[in-house]
């Protein structure tokens, strides 16, 4: 299944950083979550264009996960050449991640 | 038990006016507060004002105060505002104007003035958080340097019977922060209270993002009456623990799903979220849905703040060019790349300066750099853009992309182009001992 599936998400901004939640919409697909979807393919998916350093933090009691990474938005949005130099749209493509579950 | 109920009336400088006119006549409020101010307006508005020493604050004030001031002073409720952007002063005269066009009498504004610290910072010896450079790097470029204050000049201003709070550069949750500390009489280091104050304010800060804004994908989270979407406010009790709504009868939703998607928004460690007057924690944070758009907030707590304010440096960056155009049909996305390259080579020849260049598909991989199209997309827009040291330069790229309708591939069309001037952000911090705040009165 995708993320998308069991899982929505947002993207917030600051500065050079960027961060994206992973939420699950229902209790039961949490442990799904927490195991399948690490730091590491998190990175994997964005790829060496936004960094590659990645981070994750876990909420248990609200079934989410805060993604942040680092020099991802091309200087942040006061001087990135990207169209959507917020990132706000990244999250979303997250949501494509291939769930085994 | 006392509650104190606070909306929000704009999440940033742009925002809807009629949510926060349903909320200041139907929400019961006894403050109303607006978010306007993003990292770089302040910057911008530095340079307005450089420019008119009238002019440097949020050009919607006006607008926003004739459409909430009847309510408001018909039903007590206080505003509270970060539109003073690079003049507070001036925007608190612009206010006055305002209350007594519309025969008001007697109403308090307040203007917290101190944030703006761009001497000390360019007499100090600071390092750039960004670069680890020192910020005398920037020589001449720097227009601005603005802390970001905590709330003791709102409570000041509260306590002084203000009956709109006009800021500069205040941190955001403390525009709602502030006036739980002036109605509860929180200690200054009462940490868990003033942690679960900034939850309250960081919730409420973005406005529609706590109630369906953001968040709507249909089929997956359906947003009821988006058209009317309404803004939050949250009833608040003594202990910072607090209920967010919205008013009766408007779109929107507020769920315990989008308060998670708001909680963790612009959040980095979800135990550590940094601010003027505590370091909040929000990792045990949780949510109940109480009834249908009511969310309990509770579990918020703080830590000792650091002592140290983050301070927004603004600085001219050179300048960005850009060109766009559209192509379509089979063979599309080759068209797309052909043009980009045909581009990037005509610059390299012609030889404007290009610091930084990118250059994308819309339709493909311009949000995420290195995508690959599924199946051939049916139009694509190619963007290419740059940065240069010159204006002059600058507008050579769009020029280069606008060419193309004539000499490059075939069916082209749609262009546009642009060049602005770019004013960068960087971050240094000071201590919170070099900044004070000031409270002027003004009464109309």
């Amino acid at each position: 299944m995708r993320l998308r599936d069991i899982a929505h998400s947002r993207t917030g901004d600051k500065g050079d950083t960027c961060n994206i939640s992973v939420i699950a919409y229902r209790a039961e697909d949490w442990p799904l979550i927490q195991s399948e979807v690490t730091a590491e393919r998190v990175a994997a998916h964005f790829g060496p264009a936004m960094g590659g350093n990645v981070v994750r933090y876990e909420l248990p009691q609200l079934h989410a996960l805060n993604f942040v990474l680092r020099g991802a938005l091309a200087g942040g949005v006061t001087r990135s050449l990207a169209l959507d130099a917020h990132g706000k749209a990244l999250g979303s493509t997250i949501l494509d991640m291939e769930i085994d579950g | 038990m006392k509650t104190i109920r606070i909306g929000s009336g704009a999440g940033f400088a742009g925002d809807r006016i009629e949510p926060a006119v349903e909320l200041v006549e139907k929400g019961g409020l006894d403050y109303l507060s607006f978010e306007c101010l993003a990292e770089r307006t302040i910057a911008l508005s530095q340079q307005e004002k450089m420019r008119d020493p009238s002019a440097g604050y949020d050009r919607m004030l006006e607008r926003r105060l004739k459409a909430v001031l009847p309510a408001a002073r018909a039903n007590g409720t206080k505003i509270i505002t970060n539109m003073g952007a690079a003049n507070p002063k001036a925007a608190a005269e612009a206010a006055r104007r305002v209350a007594r066009g519309m025969g008001m009498k007697g109403l308090r504004i307040a203007a917290v003035t101190g944030d703006d610290i761009l001497d000390l910072i360019l007499a100090g010896d600071y390092t750039l958080d960004e670069s680890g450079r020192p910020v005398s790097d920037l020589g001449n470029k720097i227009v601005s340097a603005n802390a970001y204050t905590g709330l003791d000049g709102i409570v000041d201003a509260l306590a002084k019977d203000a009956d709109i709070v006009i800021t500069g550069r205040a941190a955001d949750p403390v525009l709602f922060l502030a006036p739980l500390v002036h109605e509860f009489d929180w200690a200054r280091d009462d940490w868990s209270a003033l942690g679960r104050g900034t939850l309250v304010g960081h919730l409420l800060e973005c406005a529609a993002q706590v109630t369906g804004g953001y968040f709507a994908d249909p089929g997956m989270k359906d947003v009821p009456d988006m058209l009317h979407i309404g803004y939050p406010l949250a009833e608040v009790q003594a202990d910072g623990s607090a209920i967010v709504t919205k008013v009766d009868g408007s779109g929107g939703i507020v769920s315990t799903a989008t308060c998670t998607e708001q909680l963790l928004y612009e959040v980095h460690d979800p135990s550590a979220y940094f601010q003027p007057d505590v370091i909040a924690d929000f990792s045990g944070v949780t949510f109940h849905q109480e009834g249908p758009d009511r969310v309990a907030v509770d579990g918020a707590d703080g830590r000792a703040r650091t002592g140290l304010l983050k301070v927004s440096v603004g600085y001219v960056d050179g300048w960005i060019g850009e060109g766009q155009i559209s192509y379509a049909g089979p063979g599309a996305e080759e068209r797309g790349r052909l043009a980009l390259q045909l581009v990037e080579q005509r610059l390299a020849e012609l030889g404007p300066s290009v610091v930084e260049s990118r250059g994308e598909l819309i339709g493909v991989n311009s949000v995420l750099p290195g995508a690959v199209s599924q199946a051939p997309p049916r139009e694509v827009r190619m963007r290419f853009a740059a940065r240069c040291e010159t204006k002059d330069d600058a507008i050579r790229i769009g020029e280069e992309v606008e060419s193309l309708y004539l000499n490059g591939p075939y069916g082209g069309g749609g262009v546009t182009k642009q060049a602005r001037e770019v004013v960068g952000i960087a971050s240094t911090f000071v201590p919170e001992d070099l900044v004070s705040q000031t409270v002027t009165i003004l009464e109309s």
